[in-house]
């Protein structure tokens, strides 16, 4: 998370700790703790109830609701099957790995090239620089929904329909104003001092870039790598736009939506490919929380 | 295609990108000193001002002439398609529905955001508590919407119901409900998973404004007798306001742009459509261009003054 609670231990912010339970005191009757109890057991329990319906046995959760399950019998078949059985075209265990392969090359492939815009707008005099950083700045305000049918004519005129490189491509482009936005917000702070004096010791522009830029700019590079990773992972209009007919290429997100516009109600296939759509994210989200925090925050006005 | 061809044009793709960079600070690399500074900034910038050029630009522009021409994309009818958008029955629906979505969506789940932060602040268990609301952001809006269908799920009275909600209604005494086919309730029952989602994002923002209160303040504060909800009121909401613009506005551009929910739990029938689904649905799938173009012409539109607003307060507040 982005903040802590304060530090305890010391004498003098132990004083402050002791306010701040007294504030907290007067703050919150039980009412108040009731409400968030609350709200938090409201904001739980829908997840809650899909996991344990992905391990019932689907004649049992046809049979009963979820909440009288926990006696068992549990099972991992649903999974086994949803993960092995053709659903529209593919196998989930091909939609896992299809996300997988539009994911990584859509997160590398904006980071690598905009990094060097960033650095560019940032420290390098040119003439139209400041009016271009403006205009690459100004994209961020495009939805993507403007521009999927010429850019999928292109496609289709460029050969690349039915390919990766349309969902790798327009993620990538998609992306750019907003990772070039961040990148350079972050390397514009570097000390002016810094840079000029690597460039009296004679680094050139690419010098400066890869020894002194990089390096300090992987906290920027960390947080946006996740942003965009979540955001291509969960994403589904892209992909139904530009991948959506081809099962060989095809997302999670596509598959399970798919899935549950045919099969709404085959909740042991639906249960089971959920969880392994929100897994990844997920498992991120509980060991890299307070990066996955900023990264998310540092790109929220995406799209 | 096998995995491995699969894993092999991944990294292809990755590698082809690194080389393209490789090869740009190659070209460059031997040019120092300050004098080539014109010719080495336009290097740099030049992959990025292509693909935005051909993949943002040049796309955005056709769609704005292609808003004014037929189904076919061939001839132009004027405004004929904004003209049919204000006016046929289904699409007043559509629009309905996202003024519905954008303007309760962000004022409900900044409210839930807001109080849960201020509940929960300093307390032992904070971190948990928090990851708990948070963690739905993690979530795909289509595992989302499958989470919420399963609770809106619908058996006829006298079976057993296995959606939770209806569960809760049997148990109640009431007869069970088909929480998404009846109109116009059915939206509001969509808007509660982004509301569900969104309620995080809030939080986590309004509960780092909440501790950058400065301490001496809060303290003059409770000298004066100011406690509970009046401090809430008259310190904690003034100070935090101009996150608070930045999360609603936020939380409205998203919803604006919301496809996954409507297109997951209803397909947009029932009544459900918003314009980003409309938008889907009349481009790729009722193949009327002209109109799917006027649709996200109308997108576009409506999210600029949002967004301009925002970036005019997130500057302010920083």
């Amino acid at each position: 998370m982005t903040t802590s609670a304060p530090p305890v231990g010391l004498p003098a912010t132990q004083t402050i700790a002791v306010t701040a339970a007294a504030t907290k005191k007067k703050l919150t009757s039980p009412w108040a703790s009731l409400f968030a109890i609350l709200i938090a057991i409201l904001w739980t329990i829908p997840t809650f109830g899909l996991l344990v319906t992905s391990f019932r046995k689907p004649i049992d959760i046809t049979r009963s609701g979820w909440w009288t399950g926990f006696g068992g019998p549990w099972t991992i078949e649903n999974y086994k099957t949803v993960l092995n059985t053709n659903q529209g075209g593919a196998t989930f265990k091909d939609f896992f790995v299809n996300t997988i392969v539009i994911t990584l090359p859509a997160v590398i492939i904006p980071l690598t090239v905009g990094a060097l815009a960033a650095y560019a707008f940032a420290w390098i005099e040119f003439r139209g620089r400041a009016f271009l950083f403006v205009c690459v700045f100004a994209l961020q305000i495009v939805p993507i929904q403007v521009t999927m049918i010429p850019l999928l004519q292109l496609y289709v005129k460029a050969g690349l329909a039915g390919t990766f490189w349309t969902v790798w491509l327009s993620h990538s482009i998609f992306a750019l104003p907003l990772c070039i936005f961040i990148l350079h917000n972050f390397i514009s702070q570097v000390p002016r001092e810094l840079v000029e004096a690597a460039r009296v010791d004679g680094a050139n522009h690419v010098r400066l870039f890869l020894s002194v830029m990089l390096p300090l700019l992987r906290p920027a590079l960390v947080a946006f790598g996740i942003f965009q990773f979540l955001w291509v992972w969960n994403d589904l209009l892209v992909a139904l736009v530009f991948a959506g007919g081809s099962p060989d290429i095809l997302p999670l997100t596509v598959a399970l939506a798919n899935l549950a516009g045919t099969r709404g109600t085959a909740w042991y296939l639906l249960a089971p490919g959920a969880f392994i759509a929100i897994a990844v994210p997920v498992i991120l989200f509980i060991s890299l929380q307070r990066f996955f925090v900023r990264g998310l925050l540092a790109g929220s006005v995406k799209g | 295609m096998s995995y491995v061809d699969k894993f092999g044009q991944m990294f292809f793709a990755i590698g082809l990108f690194v080389v393209i960079v490789a090869l740009v600070l190659l070209a460059v690399g031997r040019i120092g000193g300050f004098r080539g500074d014109r010719i080495v900034g336009r290097t740099f910038v030049a992959p990025t001002l292509i693909m935005l050029a051909i993949g943002l630009i040049y796309p955005a522009v056709l769609t704005i002439f292609q808003s004014f021409k037929d189904a076919s994309g061939n001839s132009f009818v004027g405004l004929a398609n904004f003209k049919f958008i204000f006016t046929d029955s289904d699409e007043l629906i559509t629009l309905r529905n996202t003024a519905i979505w954008t303007l309760l969506t962000p004022f409900v789940a900044t409210f839930i955001g807001l109080i849960y932060a201020v509940l929960i602040d300093r307390a032992r268990i904070e971190s948990y508590a928090k990851a708990l609301i948070f963690l739905p952001m993690a979530i795909s809006f289509v595992g989302a919407s499958v989470i919420w269908k399963f609770v809106y799920d619908y058996r006829p009275p006298g079976a057993h119901q296995i959606g939770l909600l209806n569960q809760i209604l049997v148990w109640l005494g009431f007869a069970p409900q088909q929480w998404l086919l009846n109109d116009p309730l059915n939206t509001l029952f969509l808007i509660v998973v982004m509301i569900w989602i969104q309620s995080g994002f809030a939080m986590t923002l309004l509960s780092a404004a909440i501790k950058n209160i400065p301490e001496d303040m809060i303290e003059a504060a409770r000298l004066d007798g100011v406690y509970g909800i009046r401090m809430f009121r008259y310190i904690t909401i003034p100070s935090i306001r101009p996150t608070l613009v930045v999360v609603l506005t936020t939380i409205s551009i998203t919803t604006l742009k919301v496809f996954d929910i409507v297109r997951t739990m209803t397909g947009g029938s029932f009544n459900t459509s918003v314009i980003a689904n409309d938008f889907y649905s009349q481009s790729f799938r009722a193949g009327n261009q002209g109109l799917g173009a006027a649709l996200a012409v109308l997108l576009f539109v409506l999210v600029i003054p949002i967004v301009v607003y925002n970036v005019r307060q997130m500057r302010a507040s920083a």
